[in-house]
């Protein structure tokens, strides 16, 4: 800062930065490659001019100064600029000479991220670091009053049902009688939760689809992928891999001209379709895709002009009533294939969960209920949202589920939870807790993004840029300088490592609690926590 | 784990024998308690096959109360059997009261309904019953049924049998499900004593229950009264094959495949695939978890054995033309029927039921992988 500098409010420092670069002037080979790389051009070509002042000991002569130039890395500091921690310039560092550290003391920048009158908006999680899931134990443990299973050797039968499942007596005349029985589908317990084409890369979703098409196809795990709002690619809607997606509708139908048109051309009925009314990221909000990731492609797909923001409604806006809207919405896209193929709600976290679980109790055509809880992410949202709205998901799910249980509904409505699974990479240990407060299934968007493409984000404000487009991993971003960075072949194998480990962690889960013929749904009394009244909310054992 | 016993006679015979095969297997339980279900009677209530028989233990209190609220009812006496024991108890058995089982006439106008809204009204009556006495511990019942007597008490099954004296007459009879108790939760409570019984089903079972909230929520949300109690995860055995018998209206060779239904590659080479996918899925709740091994008696008379495929050491069904009996142990097998042909012994595997209809002339094998009769 030079003396004669303006000072304005958000003229700030290095220091009121959270992420703060250190660069080590000895090790730099001055290649650039950092500043090339830096998504956000948080650092720049630092052209140094440094003063000694060479004074030599008694008075023989004069100091004197030297002057002298040297070049290095300047890391800028307006908040438009502000480093994001992403790490990218210590990943193409030959010397590891460069990297940011992060300083969470340093909040000025907090109070200046709104230039221009613009709430900040981001993309990723609630960032905070907190998990009620990961206290959750599992306490019930096989040994001598029953066999402990071998995770390794015994036969598993992991998976769950996702649609509508007739009570029973129902179920048996309506067989007997060829009457109409719901869509069923058996599915892998752990969903790809909803992520849109648009919010990410071609080349993240192509390596997604690839993968999950392996799974299926090769090691029989019924893994199924949700597409997000924003449509699907033509080709995949027209082919048989169709049947590995779940096709979402949300509230600015975007994509649905493409599906819609693609119908008479369909080999395979989708999974099943997802009416997304709330996400646990951003509660009473809608979807948000903002013009820098609208392309030619996505334009084209979404059926929108290029180079706008697509911010969809926070409701549907044939919404008039919760009973006529979700039924007739429900109504019509099972009508649209022919009553073949599950239609579920999905909502936000919220108080008002059970009365719409109870509503959807009394439509037979009701398929499930997702219900994503507030550590959800998103590609974009703003930061209050994201940061402040919302409903835990453990009570929320487990009130849901008891809901069920009064009704005598458990077995018939599936609950999918979501929201923070995995969020400090216990996914499994996540899942598990979930399933047995009463989930029948789990979706995880985060964690697959962070495991099977390498997404930096964590719950500490690092990067948190897939609003923008910049995505330095190319998981996020429909530039395809960027996304060429992105190999769909790695990520494809790498989301079969994910399910793989997954697979083998939940078995080393339930082998111990003594289940293997049924995933342990509601099997509350497996679990334990350490903290009274989570335990009395949750219904669960208070163990310490 | 608790050792059980079942058998299946042409011809009464005491519960002793039971007893007595119980006592040779005693290894494996701790004298903790012992469950009597004796139906199909001989002696003098098997000449009165329609009278509901109320079998509890009551204190003097308790009885009062009991008669009062059968009169009122309309319910007039039979015949009463009242084991009231005048030697001191055996340790650990509580002196508790009387231990009755009483024949009843039906009203005139219960009687004129049809057997579904008699057997209703019976299951109605022990219900009430049993929370009547809830508070005071002056009532408890097991069963309120024709031609069927229960008995459960906490101690020494051998010792308990000859306190009460359980050698009698009246308590012949020709099927027998007993079931000496190994005590995993030390809450002793007599409810959780197997066998467990509902409107004509009685099972007992071995083994830990893993899957055993998720089934008591869903049989508590069946909106059917006599789906409750719980005091052990076994008796849902019982209740899910009332649920099969009487809401699904199947006989006993789908019970299997409500509890431990097949995988779906065995599925997939069924004859009767469709009809099986449909109740795994729609009685998921009920798929047991294991290991255990599930003995009964189903109204009809007939009696069963089923086991998933964790059970470790299968129980054992064996004997002869006139007498079968199920173990948990094939050494309560050679006590009980030790002239039998011990090579047509059989250890029912993960697939099978193994069934001993009422004539009791031989063992029938329902695998799982063979196709079903239809549903009637």
């Amino acid at each position: 800062m030079q003396s004669t500098a303006v000072i304005t409010p958000s003229t700030l420092s290095v220091n009121d930065l959270p992420w703060q670069i250190e660069w080590d002037k000895n090790t730099c080979t001055l290649c650039g490659r950092c500043t090339s790389v830096c998504p956000v051009n948080a650092i720049e070509l630092g052209v140094h001019r440094k003063r000694t002042v060479e004074a030599l000991p008694g008075l023989p002569k004069k100091p004197t100064n030297s002057y002298s130039i040297y070049h290095g890395i300047r890391q800028r500091t307006d908040p438009a600029y502000r480093c994001i921690g992403c790490a990218m310039c210590n990943m193409v560092c030959p010397n590891n000479a460069i990297a940011p550290r992060l300083r969470p003391e340093a909040t000025t920048l907090k109070f200046h991220n709104n230039r221009g009158g613009a709430a900040r908006t981001r993309g990723g999680r609630r960032n905070d670091g907190g998990s009620l899931l990961d206290q959750i134990k599992f306490i019930r443990i096989s040994m001598l009053t029953d066999p402990a299973l071998d995770a390794g050797r015994h036969e598993f039968e992991l998976r769950t049902l996702l649609g509508r499942i007739q009570p029973p007596e129902e179920g048996l005349a309506a067989l007997a009688q060829n009457g109409w029985v719901p869509a069923v589908r058996e599915i892998y317990p752990l969903m790809i939760g909803s992520m849109s084409f648009g919010a990410l890369s071609p080349n993240m979703w192509e390596g997604l689809v690839m993968g999950v098409t392996y799974l299926n196809e090769e090691l029989n795990m019924p893994v199924r992928m949700c597409t997000g709002e924003g449509g699907c690619p033509p080709r995949l809607l027209r082919s048989r891999f169709l049947k590995y997606m779940v096709l979402q509708i949300a509230s600015g139908y975007f994509g649905w001209d493409e599906i819609i048109k693609a119908l008479p051309d369909m080999k395979e009925d989708p999974c099943a379709i997802e009416i997304k009314y709330g996400q646990g990221a951003k509660p009473g909000d809608g979807g948000l895709l903002m013009w820098y990731k609208v392309n030619k492609l996505i334009a084209a797909i979404r059926g929108v002009p290029q180079g706008v923001s697509l911010p969809s409604p926070p409701t549907h806006q044939t919404q008039y009533s919760i009973e006529e809207s979700v039924a007739k919405m429900i109504q019509s896209m099972s009508m649209a294939w022919g009553f073949r193929v599950p239609v579920y709600p999905k909502i936000s976290g919220t108080t008002t969960s059970t009365a719409v679980l109870n509503n959807l109790v009394r439509n037979p055509y009701a398929a499930g209920l997702a219900v994503d809880g507030e550590d959800g992410g998103t590609g974009a949202a703003y930061n209050v949202s994201m940061n402040h709205m919302g409903h835990p998901i453990a009570t929320n799910l487990r009130d849901c589920y008891e809901n069920l249980v009064i009704s005598g509904k458990q077995n018939e409505i599936p609950l999918i939870a979501g929201g923070g699974i995995g969020k400090n990479g216990n996914l499994a240990a996540n899942a598990a807790a979930l399933i047995m407060l009463g989930a029948s299934a789990v979706q995880s968007g985060k964690y697959i993004m962070q495991s099977a493409a390498g997404c930096v984000g964590s719950e500490a404000d690092r990067c948190n840029v897939c609003n923008i487009g910049v995505c330095p991993k190319g998981i996020t971003s429909q530039d395809p300088r960027v996304y060429r960075r992105l190999d769909p072949e790695k990520v494809a194998e790498r989301l079969v490592d994910v399910f793989l480990s997954f697979d083998t962690e939940l078995r080393k889960i339930v082998a111990p609690l003594g289940r293997s013929t049924s995933l342990p749904i509601g099997m509350s009394d497996g679990l334990g926590i350490s903290d009274y009244h989570v335990a009395e909310r949750l219904k669960i054992k208070y163990v310490v | 784990m608790c050792r059980l016993f079942a058998l299946s006679s042409r011809d009464p015979v005491s519960p002793m024998r039971a007893i007595e095969a119980l006592n040779v297997m005693k290894e494996g339980h701790d004298g903790s308690g012992v469950g009597l279900f004796l139906s199909d009677l001989g002696g003098p209530f098997g000449e009165m096959k329609d009278a509901p028989i109320l079998s509890g233990i009551f204190t003097d209190e308790g009885l009062k109360r009991l008669d009062a609220y059968m009169g009122e009812r309309g319910f007039v006496t039979r015949k009463t059997l009242e084991l009231d024991p005048r030697t001191k108890p055996p340790l650990g058995t509580p002196v508790r009261g009387s231990y009755i089982a009483r024949a009843y006439e039906a009203p005139a106008d219960l009687k004129a309904k049809s057997q579904a809204e008699r057997e209703l009204a019976y299951m109605l009556m022990r219900v009430e019953l049993r929370h009547m006495g809830e508070d005071k511990e002056d009532i408890r019942v097991f069963s309120f049924w024709p031609d069927t007597i229960m008995v459960k008490e906490v101690g020494d099954p051998m010792e308990v049998g000859e306190y009460l004296g359980l050698d009698r007459p009246e308590l012949a009879c020709r099927r027998i499900l007993a079931q000496g108790r190994q005590n995993t939760n030390y809450a002793i409570n007599l409810y959780a004593c197997h066998p467990f019984f509902l409107q004509g089903v009685c099972t007992m079972t071995n083994g830990e229950n893993t899957a055993f909230v998720p089934i008591r929520e869903y049989l508590l949300s069946r909106g059917f009264p006599g789906y409750m109690g719980y005091q052990s995860d076994s008796e849902v055995f019982a209740h899910i094959m009332h649920f099969t018998l009487n809401r699904l209206q199947f006989g006993i060779e789908y019970y299997k495949h409500v509890i431990t239904p097949l995988s779906d590659a065995e599925m997939a080479e069924h004859p009767d695939q469709a009809l099986l996918a449909r109740i795994k899925q729609t009685c998921r709740k009920l798929i047991i978890d294991g290991p255990n091994c599930v003995i009964g008696c189903l109204p009809d008379k007939t009696m069963f054995m089923v086991q998933d495929r964790k059970k470790l050491r299968p129980g054992v069904v064996g004997g002869k033309p006139g007498i079968f009996a199920f173990s948990s142990e094939i050494c309560g097998l050679d006590a009980a029927i030790p002239d039998r042909d011990q090579h047509a012994d059989f250890q029912p595997m993960h697939l099978d039921t193994a069934i001993v209809r009422p004539q009791c002339q031989e063992v029938t094998i329902c695998n799982q992988l063979q196709s079903l009769p239809r549903p009637h």
